[in-house]
């Protein structure tokens, strides 16, 4: 044969016992040292969770709000982007004409009339945020949700633009690492900005 | 007819309430400390490992073991279907009962050779088989959990139950052997004469001169109670839960306080054969006069809650110095390890006893593990070699074979 192997298996060898070893003492002895060092240090890495929070990354996926824009009208343009992108099927939205006469909304042609999400289906993917073409949607980090029936678990327009109000208010806006450009619609991108994006989201209008 | 009860009864009183106390205090005491061994275990467990453990009922968490025992005791009963019931029941019944009764003839607290009259640390004063009593009952509690096993009716209980069978049997032997030596010296089974035996000086203390025999005993306990690094027979990573798998709510409780009892046991008979009970430098031993006095007695108490405390607080940090045994690493320690040694040790004793010398001598007992595992060591290299030289015949062979 032309091929010839040198190759073989290689047995892989067990380390040599010491006596030591087979005393099994002073690994007894330094398995309780260890225990004992640990017992000892005083410095247990447990948090005590209601009284001390935990620090949420800014980019975390929690409850969601609904952002305002700089005349506190709701930003949400009814688009429908995000209900037909939530993979959870969470998200329910009633749209309506702008009411042109009212001044205050004379520069809008379409607002939600109705805006829910089911907390309790949503599974907290980030996809609504994702292709929100004016960023009205966002995941705060918002972490303890809680309630005492599913149905207060349903978030309507008003409970929505409420969390945008707090994390506003305590200064926890969420940040995206990875937005990338905005679409053309929303104001805080200027068109053909590209590279990366600001670290914090500065004014929420 | 109950009227002669009654006499019969006022006139032994004198006798009979220092045992009904030493009773009351046994039944009250044992199921409070299965409670709070629980929770010291779980504070150690938690220091050891970083955490800070139970801390929300009460100061410090200490009220944490009363809601544990409520909650337990508040649980709806499961039986499931397919058990034996009468059995079914029976087994934590055993467990505790063989676990309870065990403690009748040991001394918690000092007691007088002499036995004076009130009240006395021990249910049972001057029984002259106590420690080979004590033995016998503590092995019976492997019936509590082998019909447990068997009335569950589940391969997981029975492994267990097996599995706690076979270890028992193994280990009742180095068990039984390593006491013997104690029990040579001390001329007597009655553990009072045993523990009175060291009282004189501290290095009459066993553990000066048979610390082989102290550290087959503790071995040998540690798995007798079950304890990591010897808890096969409900290691939850093999058997679910090993024999308790089926038992829930109090009859759990049962079974889980019966294991505790077995701890305080055998820290009380570590502390007792090895470490002079009560005996202390400075206080004076309970059958001389002046150290049967109240103060001395509490004190002597005191030390030997101490040095029981000690026991106790040992067996729960091995339990996280240790990884578990593999199965035949355990029978081989007590088969090929711990009963030659023992056997050693014996007859290191008879020796010394037969020739009149000073029991002292025995401390070099002390270096056969280290020539145990020297020779254990050399043989395991040895049969390691071997199986290599083997391997690399083999693996030529198959180079020869490829070409
Ligand atoms: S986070 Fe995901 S699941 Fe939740 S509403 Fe948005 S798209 Fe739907
Ligand atoms: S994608 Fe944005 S703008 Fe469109 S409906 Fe959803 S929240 Fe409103």
């Amino acid at each position: 044969m032309s091929n010839k192997k040198t190759k073989t298996v290689k047995w892989g060898e067990e380390p040599k016992l010491g006596m030591l070893d087979a005393l099994y003492l002073p690994a007894i002895v330094s398995g309780l040292a260890t225990a004992v060092r640990h017992a000892v240090s005083g410095k247990p890495t447990t948090r005590q969770y209601p009284e001390v929070e935990p620090e949420i990354p800014p980019n975390y996926r929690g409850v969601h709000r609904l952002n305002r824009d700089e005349q506190g009208r709701v930003k949400c343009v009814a688009c429908y982007m995000c209900q037909t992108a939530c993979p959870a099927n969470c998200i329910e939205i009633i749209a309506a004409p702008a009411p042109k006469d009212d001044p205050h909304w004379k520069d809008r042609d379409k607002y939600p009339a109705t805006f829910t999400i089911d907390e309790l289906r949503c599974i907290y993917c980030g996809m609504c945020e994702e292709a929100c073409p004016v960023d009205a949607i966002e995941l705060t980090s918002v972490y303890d949700l809680t309630g005492l029936t599913r149905k207060e678990m349903v978030f309507d327009k008003e409970k929505l633009l409420s969390v945008f109000d707090e994390t506003v208010k305590t200064g926890k806006d969420p940040v995206r690492t990875n937005r990338g450009t905005l679409g053309p619609a929303s104001e805080e991108a200027p068109t053909g900005r590209q590279g990366p994006p600001p670290p914090g989201r500065g004014k929420h209008g | 007819m109950l009227k002669t009860l009654i006499n019969e009864l006022v006139e032994k009183w004198p006798e009979l309430w220092p045992i009904l106390a030493a009773i009351a205090v046994i039944l009250a005491v044992v199921p409070f400390l299965g409670l709070y061994m629980t929770f010291i275990e779980r504070k150690l467990a938690a220091y050891v490992q970083d955490r800070v453990g139970p801390n929300r009922v009460g100061p410090f968490g200490l009220l944490q073991a009363v809601a544990d025992g409520l909650k337990i005791f508040l649980k709806e009963q499961i039986i499931p279907d397919h058990v034996y019931t009468v059995l079914y029941f029976l087994a934590p019944t055993l467990s505790l009962m063989t676990a309870m009764f065990a403690l009748v003839v040991m001394p918690f607290g000092p007691v007088p050779t002499n036995y004076t009259g009130g009240f006395r640390f021990i249910v049972a004063p001057g029984i002259d088989i106590g420690i080979l009593m004590m033995i016998a009952i503590s092995s019976l509690s492997a019936y509590g959990i082998i019909v447990g096993g068997w009335a569950s009716n589940n391969k997981y209980s029975m492994y267990g139950a097996i599995r706690s069978c076979a270890q028992f049997i193994s280990y009742e032997i180095p068990l039984g052997l390593s006491i013997i030596g104690v029990i040579a010296v001390a001329g007597s089974l009655n553990i009072e004469h045993i523990v009175d035996a060291q009282s004189k000086s501290i290095w009459d203390w066993n553990i000066f001169w048979q610390p082989l025999a102290l550290l087959i005993f503790f071995t040998s306990a540690l798995a007798e109670t079950n304890r990591l690094p010897f808890d096969l027979p409900e290691c939850e990573q093999e058997l679910v839960g090993g024999f308790h798998t089926e038992y829930s709510g109090i009859k759990f409780v049962l079974f889980f306080l019966a294991e505790y009892t077995h701890i305080v046991t055998v820290s009380f008979l570590t502390a007792l054969l090895f470490f002079g009970g009560w005996s202390c430098p400075g206080i004076p031993s309970p059958s001389t006069p002046e150290g049967a006095s109240l103060t001395y007695m509490l004190l002597g108490l005191l030390v030997l809650v101490l040095k029981v405390s000690c026991v106790v607080a040992l067996i729960m940090l091995l339990r996280w110095a240790l990884p578990r045994f593999r199965f035949d690493q355990l029978m081989g320690l007590a088969w090929k390890g711990l009963i030659p040694l023992a056997l050693v040790n014996l007859i290191g004793v008879a020796i010394v006893l037969s020739l009149d010398l000073p029991k002292h001598l025995l401390v070099v007992t002390a270096v056969l593990p280290v020539i145990a595992a020297y020779y254990s060591a050399t043989q395991f290299n040895a049969s390691m070699a071997k199986l290599n030289s083997e391997r690399s015949v083999l693996s030529k062979s198959r180079a020869m074979s490829y070409e």
